[in-house]
């Protein structure tokens, strides 16, 4: 990245010694693990430019728009109706907590025992390295697992703009209800922050945008399915975290492209890995930039990826927002059915999420599954033993991984994952 | 032909030399700071047509010599069944790993389970309790089996049970006594893992571990199992990658 971002880092009160480390090793970690990759789709050129002004031509953007009198919100879930901020003309953005940072400082805040994701959204705000943060108008927490719910209590101490969103727990008529009410409620906050009412037809146009986008990843997601792959988990990952940052009418685009050009390789049966390569579905927890360090065992290791059960994939972009109402009613309702059937494991009973990872599995040929669960992240890890008890009831191979961000295990972690393989060969 | 295995583990390296099925070189030593220079000095003039490396080992082997390898996994899986042709369960416990293996009838691993990252329940853990009370990792399990009563230890962090058991004795009990909990509380935890890759018949022990008779002895018991021990139980990882590389 360019001198030329230094002051705006400034502006933006980031510590630039701090950030200066953490672009250093987020570059270098882009390097080995992405574009040590062979065979990529020239597409991802695209990717390797975003990720390379992540913190840059991104951060100048979103400044410009807020200098042109528009919001920026940042979130940290799926359960965020993006619609209902694209409506009001702002622009929402994932934040960062894919890597472990200051972690000394964040553990003067929280547990030792916090997942590493919620360590890491502290990790960057006290460490003055996340952009995103600091340039948000307002950061909406919801209320999902206890661990990032208590949590907002303390980050509440840190930022002036938190918003607090509830959500259901059971999947009711009372649940239901609930989601639509903190809907409502957020949209009436949203149009206070940015001073634009939300009509139908704006309503529509942010429908409209937020589905393109999703279209796209269906689409990219559908060409997975094919044998050889022709495109790796790591860069489908890419694809699916960039989903949270970047502009989306521009994302819609560049995926659009990347799948042209997989449609080619397909004809041509060409292929990032041979035909034949072990297929491995991933599910569980979500993986934020840059956390790459699972996926990048798997595709080391004599496999491909082939699709994410996971926030930050299928389960984050599965349905689309009905878009035939005419009333901001009516919309409203479509964009609360729409995110109402997200099957996020802090939901109870969760049946939906199995038969997802079934349905995947079949879908995109997958030979095993591989269930990723953050250390701490209770809602997933107790999920898995009953998933994976489930799955090889049905002579679905699985493997079960608990880990984090640190790169202490990496070794057991790639004996685990080669024996799996191995056995799938 | 002549095919090798080389199994570089945390605490040793194991060399085995097949002249089609029969083993006719055998080779050990202590892994130590160095284990690529070990790993050199030990097929140093060892005749063999191919080689395959498997332990923690195996990646910076394969860069060194070109070498395939192989995950002790399947290596142990595949010695296993080379020695006892029957035999459906597998538990390796090393240095620092402990793993157990399921195989069907024809061999093929469906299932496998591996201790977390920390030492709790490997032989890196027994070793250093058996420092901390004083034993050699040989008379260990002897000394165990000599207790008189047993004395639960319930910490499996290594760090965690080495103050605990400094403060048994602190309190004046016999240090067999705490031996004996010691080695329960390892053998829960791999009783643990077999029962969650489901036992079928007799489980073979491989791996530094099984050479101590009171882990022999008590998994026996916690199991309900026979135990069946290989006359050398630290050579199945090198065996097993020996007979995948003659294939």
């Amino acid at each position: 990245m360019s001198e030329d971002y230094r002051d705006m880092w400034k502006s933006l009160g980031l510590d630039l010694e701090a950030h200066d480390a953490l672009l250093d090793v987020l570059g270098k970690g882009y390097q080995d693990i992405y574009l040590a990759q062979k065979n990529r789709p020239e597409g991802m050129g695209y990717f390797d430019f975003v990720m390379s002004e992540v913190h840059g031509l991104r951060i100048k953007e979103l400044i410009d728009e807020k200098a042109a009198g528009r919001k920026v919100i940042g979130s940290f879930c799926v359960f965020v109706p993006e619609e209902i901020v694209r409506a009001a003309n702002a622009t929402l953005v994932g934040l960062c907590t894919g890597a472990d940072f200051a972690t000394e400082e964040v553990e003067k805040l929280l547990p030792r025992n916090t997942c590493s994701l919620i360590k890491s959204a502290f990790g960057f705000k006290l460490g003055k390295v996340c952009p995103y943060i600091e340039s948000a108008d307002m950061i909406v927490g919801e209320n999902t697992c206890d661990g990032k719910k208590k949590s907002y209590e303390v980050l509440n101490n840190l930022i002036p703009n938190l918003y607090v969103m509830d959500l259901p727990q059971m999947k009711s008529d009372e649940g239901r209800a609930l989601l639509k009410a903190e809907y409502l409620r957020f949209k009436e906050a949203v149009e206070k922050l940015t001073g634009v009412t939300i009509d139908a037809e704006r309503l529509k146009t942010g429908i409209g945008i937020v589905n393109n986008k999703r279209k796209a990843i269906h689409r990219l997601s559908d060409l997975r399915k094919a044998d050889p792959a022709p495109i790796s988990g790591l860069d489908a990952l890419l694809g699916n975290q960039v989903f949270f940052y970047d502009d989306p009418v521009r994302f819609t685009d560049s995926v659009n492209k990347i799948c042209d050009e997989l449609e080619r390789r397909i004809e041509k049966a060409e292929g990032v890995f041979p035909a034949g390569t072990p297929r491995i579905l991933l599910s569980g927890c979500p993986m934020a930039v840059p956390n790459w360090k699972l996926p990048w065992i798997i595709e080391t290791s004599g496999a491909v990826i082939v699709g994410e059960e996971s926030c930050v994939g299928e389960r984050g972009t599965r349905n689309l927002t009905d878009e035939g109402g005419s009333t901001v009613e009516e919309l409203m309702d479509a964009i609360v059915d729409r995110h109402f059937q997200v099957d996020c494991a802090i939901f109870t009973p969760n049946p939906e999420r199995l038969s997802h990872i079934e349905e995947m599995f079949r879908e995109y040929k997958a030979d095993g599954v591989i269930h990723y669960g953050l250390q701490f992240c209770q809602p997933y890890i107790t999920e898995s033993m009953p998933v994976e008890k489930a799955l090889e009831e049905k002579d679905i191979p699985t493997l079960r991984i608990d880990t984090d961000y640190s790169m202490e295990d990496v070794g057991q972690l790639k004996t685990r994952v080669e024996a799996f393989i191995e056995l799938l060969k | 032909m002549r095919c090798a295995g080389i199994d570089i583990g945390s605490r040793s390296i194991e060399l085995v030399v097949l002249n089609g099925n029969r083993i006719i070189e055998l080779r050990q030593t202590d892994s130590g700071f160095d284990p690529m220079a070990q790993a050199r000095e030990m097929i140093d003039g060892v005749e063999h047509d191919r080689i395959m490396a498997t332990g923690y080992g195996r990646h910076l082997f394969e860069l060194s010599f070109e070498a395939p390898t192989i995950t002790e996994i399947k290596a142990y899986a595949v010695g296993a069944r080379f020695l006892f042709p029957d035999v459906r369960t597998i538990l390796d416990m090393g240095g620092q790993d402990s793993k157990a293996i399921a195989v069907n009838d024809r061999g093929r691993i469906t299932k496998f389970e591996m201790n977390d990252r920390c030492a709790a329940g490997t032989g890196k853990f027994l070793e250093i309790m058996a420092q901390t009370l004083g034993y050699t990792v040989d008379r260990f399990g002897e000394e165990a089996l000599n207790a008189r009563k047993e004395i639960q230890v319930s910490s499996m962090c290594t760090v965690f049970a080495e103050s605990e058991v400094t403060s048994l004795l602190a309190k004046g009990e016999n240090r067999r006594d705490i031996a004996l909990g010691l080695h329960r509380s390892v053998v829960r935890k791999a009783a643990g893992m077999l029962k969650r890759v489901t036992m079928t018949d007799a489980v073979l022990f491989g791996g530094g571990v099984a050479l101590n008779p009171c882990m022999v002895q008590i998994l026996r018991e916690a199991t309900g199992r026979d135990i069946l021990v290989p006359d050398n139980p630290q050579i199945l990882g090198a065996l097993g990658a020996a007979l995948l590389a003659s294939e």
